[in-house]
């Protein structure tokens, strides 16, 4: 079997986002990107399946500006066998929408043929969680979401969700789309030498237009702003002081 | 105009809140016709009928719908989509599985976790865990939108909603489900307590998370976790607070031993009052608190609650 997992660069998690002037967006000129926290999940899920026996190729692939090129390296670096770039922006502040970047990975699906597409349950960026479940969608596939267990058997995939409950397991025919959740693994580290490795990887490099997929936007981005400030309250010197401000001064107990 | 809101329906039973707050959402959008789904879904669908600004209730009672898979569940609600304008639902679990599945099957790009509506086409959600908050404005015919239920209040009850049957479809046959691991509590819901106390990696193993519990038994409170403290085993992952896990607002909300990563802020700083014990006075999560004590909460934690 075949996994293809798609990966995105965005803001690295640590990075304070600072929100431009003039409402127009995000600042994201000159401060550190790194693959989506949880795409690394799902590319260490599918070289952990690979090293199992349960995949043979892992083929990873980025959708956005060329700079994701960086990303896929590290993918590579991490395991995957080899990567499919698709620039469908010039400018690192467009932000392609999960339909527009479901339609192109659904084009790469059918030339690809993976028996499992292994997908982050979100981007830390646009919040969206959408592209797995509209991918499936597109594809008419089962989808597994927010899974933290799975197990591939025969034409089937056992797995365990993160759900408002607890914990759901369903069992899902192959093919299958399965969005991964933050307690599925913890991603390796690329080693130096796998990084050297990675650079003789193969990455294909296409655009949107290759595809035919029209990637403009449905969603008009209206204004960018700054959420509410909260303002730090007090210091309470003791226990005591914090029962009596919440009893009568805040009058929350 | 009218909206298609999909109610939370679980085991049988209607999840108020979740629902009425999507209903107070969509109040501005028109008329709203909610669909009740399950296994079970009458007796769902008798309640979501008294909840105020309902103008239907819709009923699709099936095994398939058992669960919600999303595949079934997605098919349902399309065949239904051709007489509405909005396709909406509280941002749970279940919607954030089902309803992007719905607009790429409508061709429609969908618009997650809504925190203000601004007119039929224009809504506000926020972005970057929470450190922005964008504006956009849906160029598509049908809009499918989900609704962060934190940042709305509940519809109130007394309606009598008229209530009538739709056709179900047929199973596709693409998944199954096998077991829900659920802990049963009677403490409150964590989306909908009115005070909340969290525990973090500080309160150092899942033995001394029973301190955390108790505290919040005390004040009538739900329990949450940082992601830290479910990592480490010390809670169950449906405890998580954060940009990843649940988002709450509660009156009062307390962060023991959480330094106030913005993951985690992301999930509670709409709280309307904030309590942080954290031995270390850097924390950032002293700068979103209103009451911020320096201890240890080994020492702090069972004396506020004697003391309450
Ligand atoms: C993609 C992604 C998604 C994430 N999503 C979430 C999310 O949804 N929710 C979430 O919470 N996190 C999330 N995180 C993790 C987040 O970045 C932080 O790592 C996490 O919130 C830290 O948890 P913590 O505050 O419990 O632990 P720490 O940051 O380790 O803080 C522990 C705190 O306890 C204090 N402490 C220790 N001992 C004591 C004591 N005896 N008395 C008093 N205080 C003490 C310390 O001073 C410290 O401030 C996410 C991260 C990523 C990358």
């Amino acid at each position: 079997m075949k996994i293809l997992v798609p990966v995105k660069r965005v803001i690295d998690y640590n990075v304070k986002v600072r929100v431009k002037g003039d409402g127009s967006g995000v600042d994201l000129a000159n401060v550190k990107m790194s693959m989506n926290p949880f795409d690394e999940i799902a590319v260490e899920q599918a070289i952990r399946m690979k090293e199992a026996g349960d995949a043979e190729e892992v083929v990873v692939v980025s959708i956005g500006v060329k700079q994701s090129q960086e990303t896929l390296r590290t993918a590579l670096a991490m395991g995957a066998d080899r990567a499919i770039l698709i620039t469908a922006a010039d400018d690192v502040h467009t932000d392609i929408e999960p339909l527009a970047v479901a339609k192109l990975l659904k084009a790469v699906v059918d030339e690809e043929q993976p028996g499992m597409v292994l997908c982050g349950k979100q981007a830390i960026d646009n919040d969206m969680n959408a592209t797995g479940q509209m991918l499936a969608a597109l594809l008419g596939w089962s989808q597994a979401t927010f899974a933290s267990e799975i197990k591939v058997d025969g034409d089937h995939a056992l797995v365990k969700r993160e759900v408002d409950g607890g914990m759901q397991s369903i069992k899902v025919k192959m093919p299958a789309v399965v969005s991964v959740d933050l307690r599925l693994n913890e991603p390796r580290y690329a080693s130096l030498p796998n990084i050297m490795k990675a650079k003789k990887k193969p990455l294909d490099e296409k655009t949107a237009d290759d595809y035919g997929v029209d990637v403009s936007p449905r969603l008009e981005i209206v204004k960018t702003s700054e959420p509410p400030e909260r303002k730090a309250g007090i210091i309470v010197e003791s226990v005591d002081q914090l029962v009596d401000k919440l009893k009568n001064e805040a009058g929350v107990i | 105009m009218t909206v298609l809101l999909l109610g939370e329906v679980d085991n049988g039973t209607l999840n108020m809140d979740a629902t009425a707050k999507a209903v107070a959402a969509c109040k501005p959008l028109g008329d709203i016709h909610v669909l009740c789904c399950g296994a079970e879904a009458a007796d769902a669908g008798k309640e979501a009928a008294t909840i105020d600004g309902v103008a239907k209730v819709l009923v699709a009672e099936d095994a398939i719908y058992g669960h919600r898979l999303a595949e079934p569940t997605a098919a349902l609600m399309v065949s239904l989509a051709g007489d509405y304008d909005h396709v909406v639902a509280p941002a749970t679990t279940d919607a954030k599985n089902i309803l992007p599945r719905v607009a790429a099957l409508l061709d429609v790009m969908v618009i997650t976790d809504v925190s203000g509506v601004v007119d039929a086409d224009t809504f506000e959600r926020p972005i970057y865990a929470g450190n922005a908050i964008q504006t956009v404005k849906s160029k598509d015919a049908k809009k499918v939108v989900s609704i962060r239920t934190s940042s709305f209040d509940a519809a109130g009850t007394g309606n009598s909603a008229e209530v009538s049957d739709v056709a179900t479809g047929d199973a596709p046959g693409l998944s199954e489900w096998v077991e829900d691991h659920v802990a049963e509590s009677d403490r409150p819901d964590l989306t909908s307590a009115g005070i909340v106390v969290s525990g973090g990696r500080g309160v150092g193993s899942e033995e001394d998370f029973a301190m955390i519990e108790k505290l919040a038994d005390k004040l009538g409170a739900a329990v949450g976790a940082s992601r830290a403290a479910v990592d480490s085993g010390y809670a169950p992952n449906d405890w998580q607070v954060g940009q990843t896990g649940k988002v709450v607002a509660p009156d009062l909300y307390v962060a023991v031993g959480i330094s106030g990563a913005i993951q985690h802020l992301a999930g509670m700083k709409d709280s309307k009052i904030i309590v942080a014990i954290n031995k270390d006075e850097e924390a950032p999560i002293f700068q979103v608190a209103d009451y911020g004590l320096v201890a240890d909460l080994f020492e702090a934690v069972p004396e506020l609650e004697s003391k309450l």
